[in-house]
C-alpha cells in the first residue's frame, strides 16, 4: 500500500541504576518508514532502461516525482508564501503605511510591523500586547538622546520632521532613559545573524556610524534580508559576485540584485524563489556557440556542463530586473545581458500542449489549461495492469497532427488524449447553438470518441472479534437469485470477461449474524445471513468485468477488487473540446449521407458553429486547422510551439498556405462543399480541416437522472437530493412561475401539495392532538376518508364536518405542509 | 445582357395583368426582336445551369425543380422531357474497387439520391455477433467485436435474407472462426483478417444449456441452426466466403496470448451502422467549366499558368511573338481559386463555373462488390422506392 523505506537508527543509551550503569548499543532500530519518491535515486526504478522498466511492468514515459501512500499517488504541491526576512511595505485597510518583516530562523518565527498611524510611528510585535511608540523602542535599545536617533535615521531635515510626532508622543509618556523604556516594554530584545564574506569590500556594520550608513554614494548590502554592511561600488560588487557564481564558487541559485532606487544590493540564497535558466550574453553576443551545440548533440556536453562553464545561469525574479533578456538571439542588442534558451519554455506541460497559444486570447489558454486535465486518453503504457478507482481511456487515441516541441518532450505524442477530427466550421440543423457540435454517425460507428470507463468496486472478507469471519459461497446455478448470480464463477466472485448489468451480484458473501461476544469455533449455515454485493452501474447498460484482484488489507482481511469496464460511444450531451478552451456538447448525431462533403469526397467528422469564433478570438484554432490540413495533405507533422515562428518551432501561416495551394486546396482553407441533403453546392466556401479534439470526462450517462417517486428524508419528509440518493428534482420558484403562467393549476397543486411532503396521521376528536401510533392500531385503515387540513394548534378543533359514530374517536388526517 | 434583363421583367409583369389591354401589350413585347421566347434569356439560363464560383462565395448553387418555374417566359422546366433524350453515363475509369464515371443530364437531387443510397441503403454482409470463447489479448472484447464488424466481407448479400426473428440459419448468417495464439517463446503476432476462417456448417460452439441433456443424440445444438452446409449450396461451392481484404489488422498478440472466437455476419444496411456501407467513400463533383472572359496575354498568361497548382491553363501562340492563355484541362480544377485570388481584375477575367447537370461520380468500393455492381444495385433500390411511391399513391 505504501512505497516506503525503513528509517533505521543506531541507538545508544545507559541502563541501570547509578551503581551499575551499562551502556547499551542498538544498531539499525527501525523507528518508522519514509515514503520514497518514484524515480528518485533511492527508488528501484532509478536509472533503469526502457526494456528493464517494461519487464517490471512500469511505464517508461512515467516521469515519477510522486509518492505512493495508502495506494494513492501523492504529489508535493507548491505553495505561495510571503518572503521571509524581507521588508514588505504596503498599505493596510485603514490606509496606514506598514513596513512588516517576518523573521524566521531555525527556532523562532516572528512578525514585526512598523506602522505609521496619524503621523506617529509604532512598532507591533506579537510579544507585545499593544502598539509601542517607535521612540520607546529606540530608547530601550540604548539611544537615549533624540538627536542620536535622528542621526541614525538620517540627517536630512525631512526625516527629522517625520519623526517629530513620535518624539513628542514619547516625551508625553515621560520616557527618557533606557531603563524607563525597558520598564515600559517589560520584555527584552534581539539576536544577531551569521555573517558572510567581506572580501569583496563590504564594510561591516561595526565599523560604520549611523551617519555613515546613510551616505548617498554607497549601497547597503543585504544577505537574505539581513544587513551585512555597505559597499561603495555596487555594480562592481554585483559583477564580482556574479562572476563567482558563474565560476561555480558560490551556489547557482544565489541571486544578486542591485536596487538603484533603494540604494541596496540584495543577495539571496534562501529557498522558495523561482529561478529560470537563461543563456548569458556578453554585449548581446551569446556565450553559447555553434560548437557547444554540436557537443550537446554528440552527447559530450550536458545541461550541467553549460551551467558549470558559465554559459547558462539561473536568474530569480529580482535579478531579472537587473537584466535585459532578449527573446531571440537576433533581437539582442549591445545592452542585452541574457537570451532566452527557447521561448516555448515559458509555458509548462499543460499549456505547452496548445498549438499556437500566442495567437489566442489569453483567457482561452487559461481555460484550456483547466480542461486539458479532463480529457480522456491513455495514461501510461501499463494502464491496463493498474487498478485505479476510476479510469477513463480512449479506445483509439491519436497523436495530434499539429504538435508542439513540448508535446514531443513530455511524450504526449506517445500517449495522446484526443483524436484528429475533420471539422467543418458551418452552421447545421440548429442543434449546434451555444457551442454544441454536430457529429457524424459513421465516424462514431468507426470509433471516433469511443471511450472506456473503468471503475473499481471493493469487497472485504471481514474477520470479527469472536473468531468468526465472512464467507463466500458458490452461486446458486438455478433457483433463487440465479439470474443476478449469472456472472459469478464457482468461487463466488464475478468472473473476468463476463457481461454484467445493474443489480447483478459481484460477490456472493455471507456474514455471521453474531459478530461479538464469546469465541465461536464452527458456525452453522443458519448462523449466517446473505449479504451479496450488487453492481450499481448505469441502468440498461451492459458492462464487463475486466479484472478481479485479491489482496489483504491492513487488518489482514482478504480483500476483493473488481474492475468493471464500460465501453461507451459518444451520445448526445457528451462533452468535447478542442485544445483552445472551446468546449461544447454533442448537440445531435447525423447520418453520414446527410453530412456535407467536399469535392474530394471528404466528409467531416463534426461540424462546429462559426459563432464560436468571433467572441473567443481563438485564432490559434484556425491556424491549427490550416496546419493540420496542410499536414495531412503533405504528410508531415506541423509544429505550433509557443512563440516558435522565428525559431523554426512553429510553421508560419504563409508556408502552410503555400503547401495547401500546392496540394490543390484554397490558401485560406475553405473548400467548395456540397450539401448532403439537397445535393447542391453550399452558398459559401466552408472552412474545413482537421482539429485535434478531446473527449472530456463529463458524460451524460453519469449525470442523467430523473425519478417519479422515491426515497424521502425522514426528518422533513421531503424527497432526498442528488443523483446518488435517487433524489427528486426541485420544482423551484421559476418553474412554479411557469406553471402559474401557463395555467396548469392541477399540475401545480399536485407538484407542490401531493408530491412534496404530505403525510397521514390520526387525530383524536376530543383534543385534536396527533396520535403517534403505527397505523395497524387503527382498524379502519382501509377505506378511510381523507380530509385535507392545515395543522392547527391542539386547542383549536379542526373545522371538519361531524362524522359517523364509527369514526368518532379519531380522524385520519392528511397533513400538507407546503405553503407558497 | 442588360436588355435581356429588362425584357424578362417587363414580360413577367405583363403576364400578371389580366385585362385585354394587358394582353395587347404582351403581344407587342413578345413580337419585339430581342425578346427570346421559348428559351430562357442567357443570364437566366446561366443561373439555371451553372454554379458561378466567385472568389468570396459560390452563387446560383440551387436548382429549380418546379416545372413552372420559368412559365412566365414560356419555358417548360419539367425534367422528364429532356432526361430521356439527354441522360448519359460515361465511365472514365474502372478498376477492381474504384470507379469514376460521368452522369450527365441529371438533376443534383437525383445524383444525390444515388450517392445517399450507395452510402446507406445498399445491403452488405457484416459481422454483427461475436461469440468470444477466450480473449487474453490486450484488446477488450467489445473493441475487438467492433473492429471485426468493420471488416468488409466478400459475400454477395443478394443471396442472403435479413435475419429477422433471430434464428441464425444458412440463409441469413455467415459464420467465421478466429482461433489464434501467440507462442510463449515467440515474437509478437499481428492478427490479420485473413485468419478469419469461414465455417460453412455454422457455429461450432454448443449451446450451454444443451450439452448435458441431449448428450449423445445426433449432433449438439449450437448457436446457429443450419439445415445444410453453405458450401453445398451452388452459389458458394466454387466461391468460398472470406473477408474482402486479407491484411486488415485485427489485433496484436503478445507471447502467451490467444483469441478464440466465432463471428456471425448478417445482412444489413449502412443506415443502421456504417459497417454495412459498401463504399468507403462515394462522392460526386459537378463538372468544372472555366471560361476566360477576357484575353489574358503574355506575362499575365505565364503568371496564370504558373499559379494554378493543377495546371488547368495552357499557353497558345497567337503569332507576332504574342502568347495567350487558354483553358486546357478544366476537369482538373479543384477550385482552389488561386487564379482569381489576386484582385478583382482576375475575377472579372476568369469565370470558374460548375455545370449543374453533369456529375463526376467517384466510387471507392470497400471490396464487397465491384463498383459497377454497386451502381446497378443502387439503381434497383431507387427503382423500388419509386415503385413504392407509385403504388402508395394509387
Amino acid at each position: 500500500y505504501r512505497y516506503s523505506a525503513p528509517i533505521k537508527v543506531d541507538v545508544e543509551y545507559i541502563q541501570g541504576s547509578h551503581d551499575q550503569k551499562t551502556r547499551v548499543e542498538k544498531k539499525g532500530v527501525v523507528i518508522g518508514r519514509m515514503p520514497i519518491m518514484l524515480r528518485s535515486c533511492s527508488c528501484t526504478l532509478y536509472g533503469k532502461t526502457e526494456s528493464e522498466l517494461a519487464k517490471l511492468g512500469e511505464c517508461p514515459l512515467d516521469p515519477g516525482g510522486y509518492f505512493i501512500i495508502k495506494g494513492n499517488e501523492k504529489v508535493l504541491l507548491m505553495q505561495e508564501q510571503l518572503s521571509k526576512n524581507r521588508i514588505i511595505i504596503d498599505m493596510d485597510k485603514k490606509g496606514n503605511l506598514n513596513a512588516s518583516v517576518t523573521s524566521s530562523s531555525e527556532r523562532i518565527k516572528s512578525k514585526t510591523i512598523i506602522q505609521m498611524e496619524n503621523q506617529k510611528i509604532y512598532l507591533m510585535l506579537n510579544q507585545f500586547v499593544k502598539k509601542i511608540p517607535i521612540m520607546v523602542v529606540m530608547k530601550a535599545m540604548g539611544m537615549e538622546s533624540d538627536q542620536e536617533v535622528v542621526q541614525m535615521v538620517g540627517r536630512d531635515p525631512r526625516y527629522a520632521a517625520l519623526l517629530m510626532p513620535s518624539i513628542e508622543d514619547c516625551a508625553k509618556e515621560g520616557i527618557h532613559k533606557q531603563e524607563q523604556a525597558l520598564a515600559y516594554l517589560e520584555t527584552k530584545v534581539f539576536c544577531v545573524v551569521p555573517l558572510f564574506c567581506y572580501c569583496l569590500g563590504v564594510e561591516g556594520l561595526e565599523v560604520l556610524s549611523g551617519e555613515e550608513l546613510h551616505t548617498p554614494y554607497s549601497f547597503l548590502v543585504l544577505f537574505n534580508g539581513n544587513i551585512l554592511g555597505k559597499h561603495r561600488k555596487p555594480q562592481h560588487f554585483a559583477a564580482a559576485m556574479r562572476k563567482l557564481r558563474r565560476a561555480g564558487k558560490i551556489g547557482e541559485f544565489v541571486s544578486v540584485f542591485v536596487n538603484e532606487k533603494q540604494h541596496c544590493v540584495y543577495i539571496a540564497s534562501d529557498g522558495g524563489r523561482v529561478c529560470r535558466p537563461l543563456v548569458i550574453a556578453d554585449k548581446g553576443i551569446s556565450r553559447v556557440k555553434e560548437h557547444h551545440m554540436l557537443e550537446l548533440k554528440a552527447g559530450v556536453r550536458t545541461f550541467d556542463d553549460f551551467l558549470s562553464d558559465g554559459l547558462i545561469e539561473y536568474l530569480d525574479v529580482n535579478e531579472e530586473n537587473n537584466s535585459l533578456i532578449a527573446l531571440y538571439e537576433e533581437e539582442a542588442t549591445t545592452e542585452t545581458t541574457h537570451i532566452e534558451i527557447e521561448p516555448l519554455t515559458l509555458l509548462g506541460v499543460i499549456a505547452g500542449l496548445i498549438p499556437y497559444p500566442h495567437h489566442n486570447q489569453s483567457p482561452r489558454n487559461t481555460y484550456q489549461c483547466a480542461m486539458g486535465k479532463q480529457a480522456m486518453g491513455n495514461i501510461a503504457y501499463n494502464q491496463l495492469h493498474r487498478m485505479d478507482s476510476l479510469l477513463y481511456l480512449l479506445v483509439y487515441p491519436q497523436r495530434p497532427l499539429l504538435t508542439t516541441k513540448t508535446i514531443e518532450l513530455v511524450g504526449y505524442d506517445k500517449l495522446g488524449a484526443g483524436q484528429n477530427a475533420t471539422v467543418a466550421v458551418m452552421s447545421y440543423s440548429g442543434y449546434d447553438i451555444e457551442d454544441a457540435i454536430v457529429m457524424n454517425k459513421a465516424s462514431l460507428d468507426r470509433g471516433f470518441g469511443r471511450c472506456i470507463h473503468m471503475k473499481r468496486y471493493c469487497a472485504v472478507n471481514q474477520k470479527y472479534d469472536n473468531n468468526t469471519q465472512d464467507r463466500i459461497l458458490r452461486p446458486n446455478r438455478d433457483g433463487f437469485d440465479s439470474g443476478p448470480m449469472r456472472v459469478l464463477d464457482d468461487d463466488g466472485l464475478a468472473a473476468p470477461g463476463e457481461i454484467i448489468r445493474r443489480n447483478d451480484i459481484l460477490i456472493n458473501k455471507q456474514v455471521p449474524i453474531v459478530t461479538r461476544g464469546q469465541f465461536k469455533s464452527a458456525l452453522n449455515d443458519s448462523e449466517f445471513k446473505s449479504v451479496p454485493q450488487r453492481y450499481d452501474g448505469p441502468q440498461g447498460e451492459s458492462c464487463v468485468v475486466d479484472k478481479v484482484a485479491l489482496c489483504s488489507d491492513k487488518h489482514n482481511n482478504l480483500c476483493f477488487k473488481f474492475l468493471i469496464r464500460h465501453t461507451r460511444r459518444p451520445e448526445v450531451g457528451d462533452k468535447f473540446s478542442s485544445r483552445h478552451g472551446q468546449k461544447g456538447v454533442c448537440g445531435t448525431i447525423v447520418q453520414q449521407e446527410d453530412f456535407p462533403f467536399s469535392e474530394r469526397g471528404i466528409c467531416p467528422d463534426l461540424i462546429m458553429n462559426p459563432h464560436g469564433f468571433p467572441s473567443r478570438m481563438t485564432v490559434g484554432k484556425m491556424i491549427e486547422l490550416l496546419g493540420g490540413k496542410s499536414g495531412v495533405s503533405c504528410g508531415r507533422f506541423h509544429y505550433g510551439s509557443a512563440f516558435g515562428e522565428p525559431g523554426g518551432h512553429a510553421d508560419k501561416v504563409e508556408a502552410i498556405s503555400e503547401t495547401l495551394v500546392r496540394m490543390g486546396f484554397s490558401y485560406d482553407g475553405k473548400d467548395f462543399i456540397y450539401s448532403g441533403i439537397t445535393g447542391c453546392p453550399l452558398q459559401a466556401y466552408i472552412f474545413m480541416g482537421p482539429i485535434y479534439y478531446q473527449k472530456l470526462k463529463h458524460m451524460v450517462l453519469d449525470k442523467m437522472h430523473a425519478r417519479g417517486s422515491g426515497p424521502r428524508v425522514s426528518l422533513t419528509r421531503q424527497p432526498t437530493e442528488g443523483k446518488a440518493r435517487n433524489g427528486g428534482l426541485r420544482v423551484g420558484e421559476m418553474e412554479r412561475d411557469c406553471l402559474i403562467a401557463y395555467g396548469a393549476s392541477m399540475l401545480l397543486y399536485e407538484r407542490l401539495m401531493i408530491s412534496s411532503d404530505p403525510f397521514e396521521v390520526q387525530v383524536f376528536t376530543a383534543c385534536a392532538s396527533l396520535i403517534n401510533l403505527p397505523s395497524r392500531y387503527f382498524p379502519l385503515h382501509v377505506n378511510k376518508p381523507f380530509y385535507d387540513v392545515i395543522p392547527t394548534l391542539p386547542s383549536q378543533k379542526p373545522n371538519i364536518p361531524t362524522l359517523t359514530k364509527l369514526f368518532s374517536h379519531w380522524w385520519t388526517v392528511r397533513i400538507l405542509s407546503v405553503f407558497i | 445582357m442588360s436588355s435581356d434583363n429588362e425584357g424578362t421583367t417587363s414580360s413577367s409583369e405583363s403576364e400578371g395583368a389580366d385585362s385585354v389591354k394587358g394582353n395587347a401589350t404582351l403581344e407587342f413585347i413578345e413580337n419585339l426582336s430581342d425578346v427570346p421566347m421559348g428559351r430562357l434569356p442567357s443570364n437566366i439560363e446561366f443561373q439555371r445551369t451553372r454554379v458561378d464560383c466567385k472568389a468570396d462565395a459560390p452563387i446560383h448553387t440551387d436548382t429549380f425543380q418546379y416545372s413552372g418555374a420559368y412559365s412566365s417566359m414560356r419555358v417548360e422546366n419539367s425534367f422528364l422531357d429532356n432526361f430521356c433524350d439527354n441522360f448519359r453515363v460515361e465511365v472514365i475509369r474502372l478498376t477492381e474497387d474504384e470507379m469514376e464515371f460521368d452522369m450527365i443530364g441529371i438533376d443534383p437531387a437525383l445524383a444525390n439520391a444515388f450517392r445517399r443510397i450507395l452510402i446507406s441503403e445498399v445491403p452488405t454482409m457484416a459481422i454483427e455477433k461475436v461469440l468470444i470463447a477466450n480473449n487474453t489479448s490486450v484488446i477488450q472484447d467489445e473493441v475487438l467485436a467492433q473492429r471485426l464488424g468493420l471488416i468488409p466481407i466478400k459475400a454477395d448479400p443478394r443471396l442472403f435474407e435479413y435475419a429477422e426473428n433471430n434464428t441464425a440459419s444458412e440463409k441469413n448468417t455467415i459464420v467465421f472462426k478466429l482461433d489464434v495464439r501467440c507462442e510463449r517463446s515467440g515474437q509478437r503476432l499481428s492478427v490479420k483478417s485473413k485468419e478469419l476462417v469461414w465455417l460453412p456448417n455454422g457455429s461450432e460452439f454448443p449451446l450451454e444449456s444443451q450439452d448435458s441433456k441431449t448428450g449423445l443424440s445426433s449432433k449438439p445444438k449450437t448457436y446457429t441452426s443450419f439445415t445444410c452446409s453453405q458450401d453445398s449450396l451452388p452459389e458458394f461451392s466454387g466461391n468460398p466466403i472470406s473477408p474482402a481484404l486479407g491484411d486488415i489488422l485485427i489485433a496484436r498478440l503478445g507471447p502467451g496470448q490467444e483469441i478464440e472466437l466465432e463471428a456471425h455476419a448478417v445482412k444489413g444496411i449502412g443506415k443502421t451502422h456504417s459497417k454495412w456501407s459498401p463504399v468507403s467513400p462515394v462522392w460526386y463533383r459537378m463538372l468544372p467549366e472555366i471560361v476566360l472572359l477576357e484575353d489574358i496575354e503574355d506575362q499575365l498568361a505565364e503568371k496564370l499558368v504558373a499559379v494554378c497548382p493543377v495546371k488547368v491553363f495552357d499557353i497558345e501562340d497567337i503569332g507576332k511573338g504574342k502568347k495567350r492563355a487558354t483553358v486546357a484541362r478544366p476537369r482538373a480544377c479543384t477550385l482552389c481559386r488561386e487564379c482569381i485570388r489576386e484582385g478583382k481584375g482576375w475575377e472579372n477575367a476568369i469565370s470558374l463555373r460548375r455545370k449543374k447537370d453533369h456529375f463526376i461520380f467517384n466510387i471507392e468500393s470497400s471490396g464487397v462488390f465491384p463498383p459497377e455492381v454497386l451502381v446497378t444495385e443502387a439503381v434497383k433500390i431507387l427503382e423500388d422506392k419509386c415503385d413504392r411511391v407509385i403504388s402508395d399513391l394509387s
